[in-house]
């Protein structure tokens, strides 16, 4: 559905984007997952045809940017960064016009997209007296009015509360199911949520292009226990710890001043949760809390992104 | 298709006029010009101290007070797209640059025009002290409607330079009044390139035509100018390879 071949980009003497080149098929929700300034940000408005490339091909569906933007531009639905909409419009005369010069019919979409991104309480309100998450609500209808073939996003949930976050990502799920949906974010566990692929990008650069599951497997799934005690010191409780097996480190976790709290490090994905209990249960602690996290995504973001610092 | 861009060019017309109907710029903007050209018309015309039926004075005057009042109306078409980053918004619908610049154009020309309508009340005011000669009084009207056009599409040219509203305006000024300006600059130049010069200003064109007399040289200028001017924007605006 979208494909981009050595895509450089350069402003002046800073170069945004270096030569890289990525293909998303129909149907695939698709992460763009970078630090600030990696060049997620000009790979989408190169997408959306707002932008030229320095050098390098792109096209979206069956048309090449370069050569026909505005078909590219009818197929594809584009939520920029910072959401900017016409301040002095109200949501309905926005919707309204962007619906128009979309060449959809007056009664068309409209009432059915403010709906679905549940907006239609605030349609008689000027965009600019919107709070952030409805104006991101009001531009995710705006990408979304016209019913996009590919939908680009770029950061669709930043300053969102938590409720919303959820609810958006469930519409982004919904419509990635027939539709193409690309996203960036600077946030991993949004990745996890929401995204099949994700596309790792440093400094304008490609580091990392495949399935989410993929990419756990083959960096190695790092899993964390997080325990909190009662009725030990510290030092107890790890070296009772460090005896079990599939145990590489115990560490001393966060947790409230009361309690003890230890971080235990694995190995492997094995399971260690039965024996801590059983621990705990002989010694006569009592154990308050027990968590077991993947970091999976986290740790290969951070090694493929700050050049082994860390 | 092209069905379709005048659609388009009507819907962003549309909506540059919502907005100025919709915020208090149109009536400030109103009261400024009326208090302007009344002021010419009611304290400095000889319309009390000599009792001339006529709007002589008022239209001698518009180009200098539209200079000033159309790089307000236009300052804003492209500058505050460019300052609130809608124009990203704007420019990945599926519209052309052009479809978007001649659209904000009708706008500007459509608001100048109808900030024209209440100063028939001069009109009015003329014709209950005695008769007036129409002829020069439509003239003036039609004139001023091609002034209106011709400096609308110099102050989006302005807009679109910039993202700063108040240096576009500056700069649309700049242009209007130096194209209003030069006729009466003209003494300080050689015989031979008077009237070179003169036929560069608008002034000249639009008296022949306030006069009364619709020339097509006259209507040619005033075309020339906006054409240049669109097409000035549309160079700019399809800079790609710019951030904004």
């Amino acid at each position: 559905m979208i494909s981009v071949s050595n895509l450089t980009k350069k402003f002046g003497n800073v170069i945004a984007v270096n030569n890289i080149s990525f293909t998303v098929r129909k149907g695939e929700i698709t992460g763009l997952l970078g630090p600030n300034g990696a060049g997620k940000t000009t790979t989408m408005r190169i997408l959306t045809g707002f932008l030229a490339p320095t050098s390098g091909i792109v096209s979206v569906g069956n048309y090449r940017i370069d050569e026909n933007p505005t078909e590219v531009k009818r197929i594809v639905g584009y939520l920029p960064e910072s959401v900017p909409i016409y301040g002095d419009l109200t949501v309905y005369d926005y919707l309204m016009f962007v619906q128009k010069l979309r060449g959809i019919s007056p009664n068309g979409r409209l009432k059915q997209t403010a709906e679905l991104c549940g907006i239609l309480d605030v349609m008689d309100k000027k965009v600019g007296e919107l709070s952030k998450g409805y104006r991101q609500r009001v531009g995710l209808a705006h990408a979304l009015i016209h019913d996009p073939e590919v939908l680009i996003l770029d950061e669709p949930t930043s300053g969102l509360d938590p409720n919303q976050i959820v609810e958006i990502r469930n519409i982004i799920k919904e419509i990635g199911k027939k539709k193409t949906v690309i996203l960036s974010t600077h946030i991993l566990p949004e990745v996890e949520a929401t995204c099949e692929r994700v596309i790792i990008i440093n400094k304008g650069e490609i580091v990392q292009d495949g399935l989410v599951g993929q990419l756990k497997t083959s960096f190695g799934n790092e899993t964390v226990v997080k325990i909190s005690v009662k009725g030990c010191t510290e030092q107890e409780l790890a070296s009772a710890l460090s005896s079990l097996v599939g145990v590489r480190e115990v560490r001393r976790g966060e947790g409230a001043p009361d309690l003890v709290s230890v971080e235990v490090r694995l190995f492997s994905n094995t399971e260690i949760r039965p024996e801590i209990f059983r621990i705990c249960v002989e010694k006569g602690w009592v154990l308050y809390e027990m968590k077991r996290e993947s970091f999976a995504l986290e740790n290969i973001f951070r090694e493929l992104t700050m050049g082994g610092e860390s | 298709m092209k069905d379709n861009a005048m659609n388009n060019i009507l819907e962003i017309a549309k909506k540059e006029l919502l907005v100025y109907f919709t915020t208090p710029i149109a009536y400030i903007l109103f009261s400024a010009f009326l208090l302007c050209t009344g002021f010419y018309f009611f304290i400095l015309s000889p319309f009390f101290f000599f009792r001339q039926a006529e709007l002589r004075e008022f239209f001698h005057a518009l180009p200098a007070i539209f200079s000033i009042a159309i790089p307000a109306v236009t300052m804003r078409l492209f500058s505050e797209e460019k300052h609130s980053g809608s124009l990203e918004i704007l420019m990945t619908l599926p519209v052309t640059h052009y479809e978007v610049i001649i659209g904000k154009f009708f706008a500007a020309t459509a608001f100048s025009s109808i900030m024209l309508i209440p100063t028939l009340i001069y009109v009015i005011t003329v014709m209950m002290v005695g008769s007036p000669d129409f002829g020069p009084i439509v003239g003036g009207y039609v004139g001023a409607v091609f002034l209106a056009a011709t400096f609308s599409a110099i102050g989006i040219f302005a807009s679109s330079m910039t993202k700063n509203q108040i240096i576009a305006f500056i700069i649309g000024v700049a242009i209007c009044l130096t194209l209003t300006l030069i006729d009466y600059f003209l003494f300080f130049l050689p015989d031979k390139l008077v009237s070179f010069f003169q036929h560069l200003g608008v002034n000249y064109h639009f008296r022949n035509i306030a006069r009364g007399i619709v020339d097509s040289r006259d209507i040619v200028y005033f075309l020339s100018v906006i054409a240049l001017a669109i097409m000035g924007t549309e160079r700019i605006t399809s800079d790609r390879s710019r951030v904004l």
